[in-house]
Formats: C-alpha cells, structure tokens, sequence
C-alpha cells in the first residue's frame, strides 16, 4: 500500500464505521464480562481508534518519509495495532470518555479482532469495492 | 520486437482501395474522400491499435464498463496480447518460470488485484511461502513478484472471458486521421490475400493507440560497428535474440562484455553465471560502466535511493508510490522540465536489489570472472584475427585501455525515438499531437492526446510512448491499467460507457470470479 496522509485518514475512518461497529455489535455479546458495560468500552475504543488514528497517521507517515518507495508495507499495517491498542486501553483506563473499569480479556479480544478484520479489509475486499481506491492512495473522496 | 509484418506492408501492383496522394496529404477526411479511393469502411464505435498489453487492459476495462465485443475493435499485428511481452521477457533472459519486475497487486488480469499474484501462487501451489513473502515484504523478505509464466496464464484465461478474438482484427495500422464531421478513421493493411482491397478504413467515436516501444535502439558506437563490419553476431542487444552468445559460451571459453547496468544487464548476468555454475561454461564477463553508482542517491533523508557497487537499486522501475500515492500526486502536479526531472530522479538506470545477483557478481569479482570498468567508449572495431570485438575505452581520469571480447551484450534499454514508429510520425506529422518533456507523446493526466480531439471523438493512448507525462509507470502492468482506468472514466463522463461505480465494480468481480463473461 502507498497511501497519502488524506488517505490513511478517510480509509480509517470508513472502515471504522463499516467493519468495526457492526464488528463490535456482533461480537461483544461473546465476550466475558456483562454486555451493557462491555459495549460502552468496545464503542469508546472503536471511537479512540478513530480519534487518536488522526495524529497516529500523522507520525506514520512522517514515517514513511523516509523510505525511497514512500510505501507502507503490510506488516507494518498489523503490527502498528500493537502500539494503538495500548494506547487506547491506557486513555480508557485513566477514565478518558468515563467508561468505567475494563475487562482486560474482553478489551484484548475485541480489539485484536477488529484490527485484524480492518487490515485484512483494507488489503483486498477495500479493492473489489473501490476500483480507484488502490491509486489514490487510499483516498475515498 | 516480433517479426514485423513488412510482408503485408510490401505495395503489390495496383491493388485496389489504396491510400490515394490526395488522403495522405489531408489532415481530415471526408467520409467522402475515403469512399472516393474505394477503401471500404467498417463502423466500430471504439479502437484500440497495437494488440498488446495496452490495448487488452483498454479493452478489458471498456468491457467491465458495459461495452460488448462488437463495439470494440483491436487492431494488431500480434495474436496475443501477451506476444510481444513475452518475446521481449525471453529474449531478455526471463523465462516462464523467472519472476518479473512487477509486484503482486499488478494483476494484469484483474483490475481489482483481488486475489493477487502472491495468493493464487499460494493456492495453486498449495504453499503458504507467497503469503509470507507478501506479508513482510519488504522488511524481512524481498518484494514478491509474480512468475511470468503466471501472467501469461492469466492473461489468456481473461482473454478467452472477454472475447478477444472476437474484438481482434490482424493488420497493420498505417495512420489514424480526424473525420469531418467527428472521430477518426483508422487505416489498416490488411494481411495479403484477406481482403479484396489493400486497405481497409475503421471509422470509429474514438481510437486509443497502444503500440508499445517505438523500436529498439543501440548505444551510437555499437550501432556504428554493427553497420560498418556488417557484424550482427558478436555485437548484439540484450532484447532482440542472442541465445548463440549463451550456446558459444558454453562451447568454450567466452570474454562477454555487457553495457548498461539495469535490470536486462543484471537478468543477462544472471544467465551468464547460471550457465558457469550449472552448465560448466568458463565465461569471463567484462561490466563496462559509462556512469558508475558509488553510494546512494538524491538529497535529504527523505529522497534517497540506495546504491553502491555500480548499480542504483530500487524494488521497481520507480518508487512504489508513483503508481498511487503521494509521489503520484506529486508528479501530476508539475510541468515541462520539472516533471522530466523528477522522472529522472525516480527512475534512470536502475535495477531490484536481489540478493541472488548481488552474490552472485561478489563471488564473480572474488573468483575473477566479473570484472567492473568505467568509462566512456571511443571505439569498437574486430580485432586483428577477427575472433573478438576490441572496446577502446577512456577512463575518467584520461586513462585508456582496450577490452577485448567474443560478444558484446548491450544491456542498455534504449528506445527507439518516436518518430522511428511510422504511425507516431504520421500522427505527429498530420494528427496535431504533440511531444512531451521527454520527447514522447503528449497526453493530458487522463491520457487524452493533446491536441487531436476531432469534434466529440477523442484520441487517447498509453504504454511507453506516453512516458514523460503526469504518471510514471506507464510501461508496466499496473500503468497500461492505471491509463485504462483514466480513459475509461473519461469515456464514461462522455456518456460513450458506464461508470464503475462500486456496484458495478462488484457485480464485475463475481462475474471474474465464476469466469463469466463481463
């Protein structure tokens, strides 16, 4: 992938809104915890996700900068979910969006598996729906 | 480049339904004039000329887009869209079974690049090592890169889909023309004996023109010892057929000196070497550089591109993001001498940093079969016994020296210009396009050909004779489609085709899925 800042944006959060809400509506009923207030945390990280993706785009793609290619390898893709998901587990904890205490398995879970369908989303089915996506880097609008 | 059908191009005595002096001397054409000279017409609302890889991601795109076989006409002198490829790929030592310089998402036969080349190469060889590859490529593998026997593959499972042979009329394209009155007519040579008249005239909306490499063309000094010793034997380019250079050499002993220092010299050394480990050649090979690469390249943390040991080493022709990201956005943006300048910086002589050639020419240098020089030719001539070509060479710091050699192998890559390609020059001559920064044909950012619009027709084209507009990778798979996609929307903003919208886009997928036609 080669995406612009303005793609990496515009793709996070459509992909956000299409793949990880209704994600998290199918999946939190399986996950430990009481459903009400696991909801609460699996929408605010979904949000978070979305917010903070705006600076974190930012610094991936000073990033990028410094690759002749100006490309974004798909590992990195995955793998930045790591840094992310601390990240949003740390601000929800410390009360940011006020959504109580956290299951730990259940943040896990719920967010593991929506990074890993928003990177597989983005690297394939994103193509078949969005014919020029690919060459604008990633850009819907 | 294949054979060129001159034999259907010889003039035969006074055929009838000729070019008459009056048609070749007018910029437009009546429908009228045509009629006058007895050439018959043929209504197709779109052409594509060439036949190549050009015109079948052109006519694929059109056909996803709504239009059916009849209203498409693919004019060529080839049969397969992947002919002309694939002897150039041959010639230039990538067999069916060596990978291209392309990566996984440029999937010739499908627009989307879902599935891509890495994952149906992992499902047709049931190896989870594409999938890897494609995962950590480029941190912790190389690049994947498609087979070319794949390709090749694919192309003629999607050509059978879309009904090529039916859009696919063999012929010589000798020039398009602007029609009175709107669109173009497009002349072509029929081949003898299979048409009552020496040419026939397509009259059509619009022509998209996809004829590949202008030509071949040699470094100025080994054209001049090919015409001046009528030696066509030792001297010889790295595209055209050399296979007796690699059978000599495993005869006997060789001295093989290889110009250029792109991706055709690194696949030529690779044959070299292979023929020396595997087939007990003793070949010594000469590298001759004229502009040698010490170190990396380009200003700033943020615009360099390795290299060292002589060779600029990039994955691609360009950086990756020219095909779609924000080197993309960056060169669309400029004009004249910058955007020429830029394409130079992103491209020029490069070739892919694998680790199989760069051991290979270490342990060359090592066992003192590879050696490097630098400098600028002042000669080439047979030496005195005739059995090898003397390089004279001047080194930078006036030194010269001779290289004596059984072959010299221009791995250069040079093109032909232009205006060598007859349709080009005829178009320049009487079409009013234009040239580009680089000397190639000027098209706007959606390929559009400046200046040949005729009334509601448009002229458009694609591949390497559009190199040095406002994208880069215009000669490799994913630009043919990039350039496809461009003209297609524009022709679908004309009303000439429908738009592919994401519902259409995946109603196209599954029906590429199940091998449906479009």
């Amino acid at each position: 992938m080669t995406p612009t800042y303005l793609g990496r944006v515009q793709t996070r959060l459509f992909l956000l809104l299409v793949v990880a809400v209704p994600w998290t509506a199918l999946i939190v009923p399986l996950l430990p915890g009481p459903t009400g207030p696991t909801y609460r945390v699996a929408y605010a990280a979904v949000f978070c996700v979305g917010l903070f993706g705006i600076a974190w785009e930012a610094l991936y793609h000073g990033l990028q900068q410094f690759r002749w290619d100006k490309d974004w390898p798909i590992l990195l893709g995955l793998l930045v979910g790591i840094n992310e998901g601390i990240a949003v587990y740390l601000a929800l904890d410390a009360g940011f969006l006020a959504v109580g205490p956290i299951n730990t398995t259940a943040f896990v879970i719920h967010f593991a598996t929506v990074w890993t369908l928003l990177w597989l989303t983005a690297n394939g089915p994103m193509r078949v729906v969005f014919i020029r996506w690919r060459f604008r880097g990633g850009r819907l609008v | 480049m294949p054979p060129p059908l001159d034999a259907i191009d010889a003039p035969p005595a006074a055929a009838p339904g000729d070019l008459t002096e009056p048609l070749i001397a007018a910029d437009t054409w009546a429908d009228s004039d045509v009629e006058a000279a007895g050439i018959p017409v043929r209504d197709v609302p779109f052409v594509t000329v060439g036949g190549g890889l050009g015109s079948f991601a052109m006519a694929d795109l059109l056909r996803l887009a709504g239009l059916g076989v009849e209203q498409i006409a693919v004019l060529s002198d080839i049969r397969r869209p992947d002919e002309t490829y694939r002897y150039l790929a041959e010639n230039s030592q990538i067999p069916e079974s060596e990978r291209l310089r392309s990566d996984a998402g440029s999937v010739m036969d499908n627009i989307w690049a879902f599935p891509s080349y890495a994952m149906r190469e992992a499902a047709g060889e049931r190896s989870l090592a594409p999938v890897w590859q494609v995962l950590t490529e480029p941190l912790l593998a190389e690049f994947f890169t498609p087979r070319s026997g794949q390709v090749y593959r694919s192309v003629e499972r999607e050509a059978l889909r879309i009904g090529w042979e039916d859009m696919r009329v063999i012929g010589h394209v000798r020039m398009v023309r602007r029609r009175l009155g709107g669109g173009y007519f497009t002349v072509m040579t029929p081949p003898a004996g299979t048409a009552a008249t020496r040419r026939v005239a397509y009259r059509s909306s619009h022509v998209h023109l996809a004829v590949g490499y202008p030509g071949l063309r040699f470094l100025a000094d080994l054209q001049e010892y090919r015409s001046t010793y009528g030696d066509y034997q030792r001297v010889v380019n790295a595209y055209e057929p050399h296979e007796h250079v690699y059978q000599e050499a495993q005869r006997r002993p060789c001295t093989v000196l290889v110009r250029g220092s792109g991706i055709v010299a690194s696949r030529v050394f690779q044959r070299l070497i292979d023929d020396r480990d595997q087939s007990g050649a003793q070949t010594t090979i000469i590298h001759l550089f004229r502009n040698y690469v010490d170190g990396p390249q380009g200003e700033g943390a943020t615009f360099r591109r390795p290299g060292g040991h002589g060779f600029a080493y990039q994955a691609f022709n360009y950086p990756k993001a020219a095909w779609g990201g924000q080197l993309r956005n960056r060169l669309a943006g400029l004009e004249g001498q910058e955007r020429a300048d830029l394409l130079d910086q992103m491209g020029g002589t490069n070739t892919a940093p694998r680790r199989q050639w760069r051991q290979q020419l270490l342990r060359g240098e090592r066992e003192g079969f590879y050696e490097q020089r630098v400098g600028t030719v002042t000669s080439v001539a047979p030496s005195p016994d005739g059995s090898a070509v003397v390089t004279s060479v001047t080194s930078e710091d006036g030194q010269t020296m001779e290289l004596s050699a059984q072959f010299i192998i221009d791995s250069t890559g040079l093109e032909a210009r232009l205006t060598d390609h007859r349709l080009m020059a005829d178009l320049l001559e009487h079409g009013g396009a234009g040239t580009n920064p680089k000397g190639r044909l000027d098209v706007d950012p959606t390929f559009e050909v400046r200046g040949t619009r005729s009334e509601s027709g448009r002229m458009y084209a694609s591949g390497s004779i559009t190199l040095g507009g406002y994208y880069a990778g215009v000669d490799s798979f994913l630009g043919l489609q990039y350039a496809a996609l461009q003209i297609a929307d524009d022709l679908a903003h004309l009303g000439f085709c429908r738009h592919i919208g994401p519902g259409r886009s995946i109603a196209q997928w599954w029906r590429w899925a199940r091998n449906r036609a479009p």
